[in-house]
C-alpha cells in the first residue's frame, strides 16, 4: 500500500504540475485476495496489486480526465497533460459549478489489521471447513472468501485533501445437492467478525431443506423475502429513480412525488455512509463528506442523493454520493437501510394460507424504470408457505413486480437486518412479508 | 517484454511451480460521450501491468501488480507460488492441463484507419452532429452519443515455451434517443442498446454506421413510442431483430455451454447450465439452427490471434443443425474429456484470471430475407433492440424487453407498441424456431460479467434475424 503520506504527495504533485483553472486528483490504491471453490475444492486463488490516478482538469468550464496506474514522475506529468489536452478540446459543459469545497471529513472505523493481514494459509483452512462440512452431508460447496484493503485519495484546487484506508471481506458460498442448493453471505470491516463456519452451516441447512423441490404455479402470492432477496430488490430499485441525475431527467419514480406517500407507512428507507452498521466510508469520490439522505420516511418520498454536479444545477450541496469523473451514471446510494420491523420468523409466517419463502434472487433487471417494474429469478431456497408454516421446497419462479407497488403492501418487517456487500458499499436490510407479488414464469428446477 | 516474462516464469519455476504463464498488457482506451449539445464525458485512460499463473502442488495460483519492475515481478511470482501451495491445502484432485500448448508468434486486429489516430475533435464532432440532428425532434427529452477506442499490447509466455504478443484494437460508437412523459422513460438506441456497438475493428467500423443519418429516426421512434399501445398479452409469432437475436444467443447459448460454468465451477455466482455432458447430443433447437464459436470473425469482439492460455484462435461448431454437439473449453476442462481446448479462455485485463469467455457466438445466416420471413407471417410482432435481459442460473427461463415492437398483420408490418416483452425456456423457445434470416452481420456485447472477482468481457454474436412461433409476449 502507499500509505496516507504518499497518496497526499502524489495528489499535491498533480496539482503543482496543472495549468488548469481547476484540478482534481483521485488516488485509488488496493490490494485485493480472493480464494474461490467450487466443488468442494479451492480452484481459483488470487491477488491483485493495483493503483490508479485518475485526474480531472477543469478550463473554463471545459472538462477533460485522464488516467494512468503508474506513479513514476513521467508517468504522473504525462497524466496530468492528457487531462488538460483533454479539457482543451471540449466544449464548455453548461450547469458546471466547478469542483467541490473542502468540508470537514468525519471520523470513522474503516480499517482493520486482520483483515490486511490474512492470509492465503488461513483463508484456505476456512474454505477447507466449508467444504469438508458440506461433503459430509454428500453436498458439493462452492464460493469466494476475500479481502481487500483499499485507499482512496481525494485532493483538490479549492483545497479537499481528503484519505481514507478501509478493509473488506466477504464471504459468498452456494451449496448444492442434486436438485437444491443454498446460499449465505457475510461481509465486515474485520475480517474476525465473520463466522464463516456459522455461513457454511447456513447454505448447507438450506440445501438440506430445499431438496426435491414440487413445481407450483406462477401467480400472485403473499410472499416472505429473507434479506438477501430484500437487498438485491432495493439496490435495482435505488439505481433507477434514487439519484438525482434520474429525478433531473425525468426519469425517475420520484418525479412529481417528492413528499406524497409512495409506499407504505411502515417503510422508512435512507442512505448512510456513516452508519458503523453498514460498511462505512467517510467521503465520496470527490472527497466530499458522506451525508445521510432519507429517501421515504413512513413512505412518503423525501429526498435523492447528489453529487457536486446535480447539486450545483439546483444551487444544493453535494450529499457525497459522487463517483469517480467522469461519471456520466450520476450519483449512487451505496450504503441503503431499510429500516427494521419487530417481527420474528413466527410472526413473518403467521397465517399465511398460501405463500412463498423467497430465500433471495438471481439476475435481476429492470424492465420499467419509472414504475420501478423489475424481472428476475428466485434462487438457492423457495418453499411453499402454508397455513403459517413452511412445508415443502419448490422449483425456481420468477417474478415480474413493481417494487413500488411491492414496498405498499408490506404486512410485516422482521427485526433482524443483515448487512450485505455491495462493490463500494453495503446494503442493510430485514426480511419482508409482502402480501402481494407476481410470478410471472417457472422454470425447470 | 521478453526479459520480464523471462523472470516471471524462472521464479516461479525456481519456487516449485510446475506449470507458469504470464500476461503483461498495456492498454489505452479513449471513451467520449455527449448528452443534449454538451460533451458528457472525456476521458483517456492508460493501464499497465502484469499476471503470472502457476500450478503448484498440482493447484492454482494468481498475483497481478501495476508495477512492472524486475523486482515486483519476483515478489509477485513468489506469491503466486505460495498462493498455490495453499490452494493445494484444500484441493481434491491435482489440476490437469492436458497436452502441452508451444506457440510462438505475433497477432494484430487487422484495421484501415487506426482509430487513436484520428483525432478528439472529429469524435467530439461526430457525436454532437449526431446529437443536434437527434434533438431536431420535437418532444426528445435526451439525446446520447458514445463512442470508445481501445488499444490493447498483450505479451504471452509459458513455460512450456510459448511467446505470443498480440495487439487488439477495437472501435465502438452509438446513440441513444430517450423521451419522458406521462409515466414513460422511452428510448431509442442505434446502431445497438448498452450505448454502442463495437468490433476488433478501426475508425472505419464507425464511419460506417451512418450515425448522423440514422439520428432523427431513433428520435421520432423514441417520442412515437410514448404514445403507442402496450404490447398486449399473448401467446404469439415473434420476429426477432438481428441485435437482440445477438443478445438472445448469449444469454441462452453462449453462457450454456461454457465448459467451467457446466462443471461447477462458476456455481457460487452466475450458476451452472442445463447442458450437462450427457446432454451432449440433444435436441437444442430446431434444424434451423446453426450456432458456432468463432474466434476469427472479421470484426468480432471475441477475435483474436491467441487466447490468454496461448491456445490459437478456433471454430468450434456448438449447435449443428439443432443438435448441441460441443463447449467452450479451457485446457484444464478440456482434459477431463481427454481433448484438447478450443481457445476460449481470456482475462479482463493483466490484472484478472483468465476464464473461459465467449468469442464470437454465431447464429449462422439462414436462407430469408428480412421482409419475407415478415411477408410469410400471418400474426405476430416484430421486436427490435434490447432494453432488458434476465434469464436463470441454468440458463433455461429468460425474458427479455425490446424497445419497440411492431404488429405483424397479415404480413405486413403494423402499428408501433411500446414495453415488449417476451419470455420462454430455452430448447423449447430454440426449437421453435423456423426461420432464419441472410442478413448478417456481427454484433458486440461489451458488458458480458462473469467471475469472482467480477469481470467484464467484450464478446461477438453475428447474427441475421429470425423468427419463433407460440412465444409469450406481453408480460407487464
Amino acid at each position: 500500500m502507499l500509505g496516507k503520506e504518499r497518496i497526499l504527495e502524489l495528489g499535491a504533485q498533480i496539482l503543482g504540475i496543472s495549468t488548469a483553472d481547476e484540478t482534481e486528483a483521485l488516488v485509488i490504491s488496493d490490494e485485493t485476495a480472493l480464494t474461490r471453490f467450487a466443488n468442494s475444492a479451492i480452484h481459483q486463488n488470487v491477488f491483485e496489486v493495483g493503483v490508479e490516478v485518475r485526474v480531472r482538469a477543469v478550463l473554463g468550464g471545459r472538462i477533460g480526465v485522464a488516467t494512468t496506474n503508474s506513479i513514476d514522475e513521467r508517468s504522473v506529468r504525462d497524466v496530468v497533460d492528457r487531462a488538460v489536452t483533454c479539457a482543451r478540446l471540449a466544449p464548455a459543459t453548461p450547469d458546471f459549478h466547478g469542483l467541490p469545497e473542502p468540508q470537514p471529513i468525519p471520523q470513522v472505523e474503516t480499517f482493520s489489521q486482520t483483515t490486511a493481514s490474512y492470509t492465503p494459509e488461513r483463508r484456505a483452512a476456512d474454505v477447507k471447513g466449508i467444504c469438508e462440512a458440506a461433503l459430509a452431508e454428500d453436498l458439493n460447496a462452492s464460493g469466494a472468501w476475500s479481502n481487500s484493503e483499499i485507499e482512496v485519495g481525494v485532493t483538490n484546487s479549492r483545497g479537499i485533501s481528503a484519505y481514507n484506508l478501509r478493509s473488506h471481506a466477504s464471504l459468498k458460498t452456494v451449496v448444492m445437492a442434486a436438485n437444491s442448493s443454498g446460499y449465505a453471505e457475510r461481509t465486515a470491516v474485520d475480517a474476525s467478525q465473520i463466522d464463516v463456519a456459522g455461513a457454511g452451516q447456513e447454505a448447507i441447512d438450506k440445501a438440506l431443506r430445499s431438496r426435491n423441490p414440487v413445481p407450483v404455479e406462477p401467480g400472485d402470492y403473499t410472499v416472505v423475502l429473507e434479506p438477501y432477496a430484500v437487498g438485491t430488490m432495493l439496490d435495482y430499485f435505488a439505481s433507477v429513480g434514487l439519484g438525482a441525475l434520474a429525478l433531473q431527467e425525468g426519469r425517475s419514480f420520484m418525479n412529481g412525488h417528492l413528499g406524497d406517500r409512495l409506499l407504505g407507512t411502515n417503510i422508512t428507507m435512507w442512505d448512510d455512509g456513516l452508519d458503523p452498521r453498514g460498511m462505512p466510508v467517510p467521503f465520496d469520490f470527490e472527497g466530499v463528506p458522506k451525508q445521510r439522505v432519507m429517501f421515504f420516511d413512513r413512505g412518503a418520498a423525501i429526498g435523492v442523493v447528489y453529487d457536486s454536479f446535480t447539486a450545483g444545477r439546483e444551487g444544493k450541496r453535494s450529499t457525497g454520493h459522487g463517483l469517480p469523473a467522469p461519471n456520466t451514471w450520476g450519483p449512487v446510494p451505496l450504503n441503503i437501510f431499510l429500516a427494521e420491523g419487530d417481527a420474528s420468523k413466527e410472526d413473518l409466517l403467521r397465517d399465511i394460507e398460501r405463500g412463498l419463502w423467497v430465500s433471495r434472487f438471481h439476475y435481476v433487471n429492470v424492465v420499467h424504470p419509472t414504475q420501478a417494474i423489475l424481472t428476475g429469478m428466485t434462487r438457492d431456497g423457495t418453499f411453499l408457505i402454508e397455513h403459517g408454516q413452511l412445508t415443502r421446497p419448490v422449483r425456481n419462479l420468477r417474478f415480474t413486480q413493481s417494487v413500488l407497488d411491492a414496498l405498499s403492501h408490506v404486512e410485516a418487517i422482521g427485526r433482524d437486518a443483515i448487512m450485505l456487500q455491495d462493490e463500494w458499499g453495503g446494503t442493510r436490510v430485514p426480511a419482508l412479508r409482502i402480501g402481494r407479488f407476481t410470478f410471472s414464469s417457472a422454470t425447470d428446477f | 517484454m521478453r526479459d520480464f516474462a523471462e523472470r516471471a516464469l524462472n521464479v516461479a519455476q525456481l519456487h516449485g511451480a510446475t506449470y507458469a504463464d504470464v500476461r503483461l498488457e498495456e492498454s489505452y482506451v479513449q471513451s467520449v460521450s455527449t448528452k443534449n449539445g454538451a460533451v458528457d464525458a472525456l476521458l483517456l485512460e492508460e493501464s499497465r501491468g502484469f499476471g503470472v499463473r502457476v500450478l503448484a502442488d498440482g493447484a492454482w495460483g494468481f498475483a497481478a501488480s501495476a508495477v512492472v519492475t524486475m523486482p515486483e515481478i519476483q515478489r509477485v511470482a513468489e506469491i503466486a507460488v505460495a498462493i498455490a501451495r495453499a490452494s493445494a491445502l484444500a484441493k481434491r484432485e491435482d489440476v490437469d492441463l492436458g497436452p502441452s500448448v508451444v506457440e510462438r508468434g505475433e497477432y494484430r486486429t487487422p484495421v484501415i484507419l487506426d482509430p487513436l489516430t484520428i483525432s478528439l475533435e472529429d469524435k467530439i464532432s461526430l457525436l454532437l452532429q449526431a446529437d443536434a440532428a437527434m434533438r431536431s425532434i420535437p418532444g426528445l427529452a435526451l439525446a446520447e452519443g458514445a463512442l470508445e477506442c481501445r488499444r490493447t499490447l498483450k505479451t504471452f509466455a509459458s513455460t512450456s515455451g510459448s511467446y505470443l504478443q498480440q495487439e487488439i484494437i477495437e472501435t465502438g460508437a452509438g446513440i441513444v434517443a430517450t423521451a419522458v412523459g406521462d409515466g414513460e422513460v422511452q428510448q431509442r438506441s442505434y446502431p445497438n442498446s448498452f450505448g454502442r456497438h463495437q468490433g476488433t475493428a478501426g475508425w472505419e467500423f464507425v464511419r460506417a454506421m451512418s450515425l448522423v443519418e440514422n439520428a432523427p429516426r431513433i428520435a421520432e421512434e423514441a417520442v412515437a413510442l410514448l404514445s403507442a399501445p402496450q404490447c398486449p398479452p399473448a401467446i404469439t409469432t415473434v420476429v426477432i431483430d438481428p441485435t437482440q437475436m445477438a443478445l438472445q444467443v448469449h444469454e441462452s447459448c453462449g453462457h450454456a455451454v461454457e465448459l467451467d460454468r457446466v462443471l461447477g465451477m462458476e456455481a457460487a455466482y452466475a450458476g451452472t447450465s442445463f447442458l450437462t455432458p450427457d446432454r451432449l447430443g440433444m435436441r437444442y433447437g430446431s434444424e434451423q439452427v446453426n450456432i458456432v464459436a468463432d474466434a476469427t470473425s472479421p470484426s468480432g469482439l471475441g477475435t483474436f490471434g491467441w487466447d490468454d492460455e496461448g491456445v490459437p484462435a478456433a471454430v468450434t461448431p456448438l449447435v449443428r443443425d439443432g443438435i448441441f454437439v460441443d463447449y467452450l473449453s479451457s485446457r484444464e476442462t478440456a482434459a477431463r474429456f481427454g481433448k484438447p481446448s478450443n481457445g476460449t479462455v481470456r482475462a479482463e485485463s493483466w490484472q484478472r484470471l483468465p476464464l473461459i469467455r465467449m468469442t464470437n457466438i454465431n447464429l449462422l445466416p439462414g436462407e430469408w430475407r428480412l421482409e419475407d420471413i415478415v411477408a410469410d407471417t400471418d400474426r405476430g410482432l416484430y421486436l427490435e433492440t434490447n432494453r432488458s435481459w434476465s434469464i436463470d442460473d441454468k440458463r433455461l427461463n429468460f425474458q427479455f424487453g425490446t424497445e419497440i415492437a411492431w404488429e405483424i398483420v397479415n404480413g405486413k408490418l403494423g402499428r408501433m407498441l411500446k414495453n415488449p416483452t417476451y419470455t420462454g425456456i430455452t430448447p423449447d423457445f430454440w426449437g421453435s424456431c423456423d426461420a432464419v434470416g441472410r442478413e448478417w452481420q456481427m454484433w458486440g456485447t461489451t458488458n458480458c460479467g462473469k467471475g469472482q472477482p467480477t469481470q467484464t468481457m467484450h464478446v461477438g454474436h453475428g447474427a441475421a434475424a429470425a423468427r419463433f412461433r407460440n412465444v409469450r409476449v406481453g408480460i407487464t
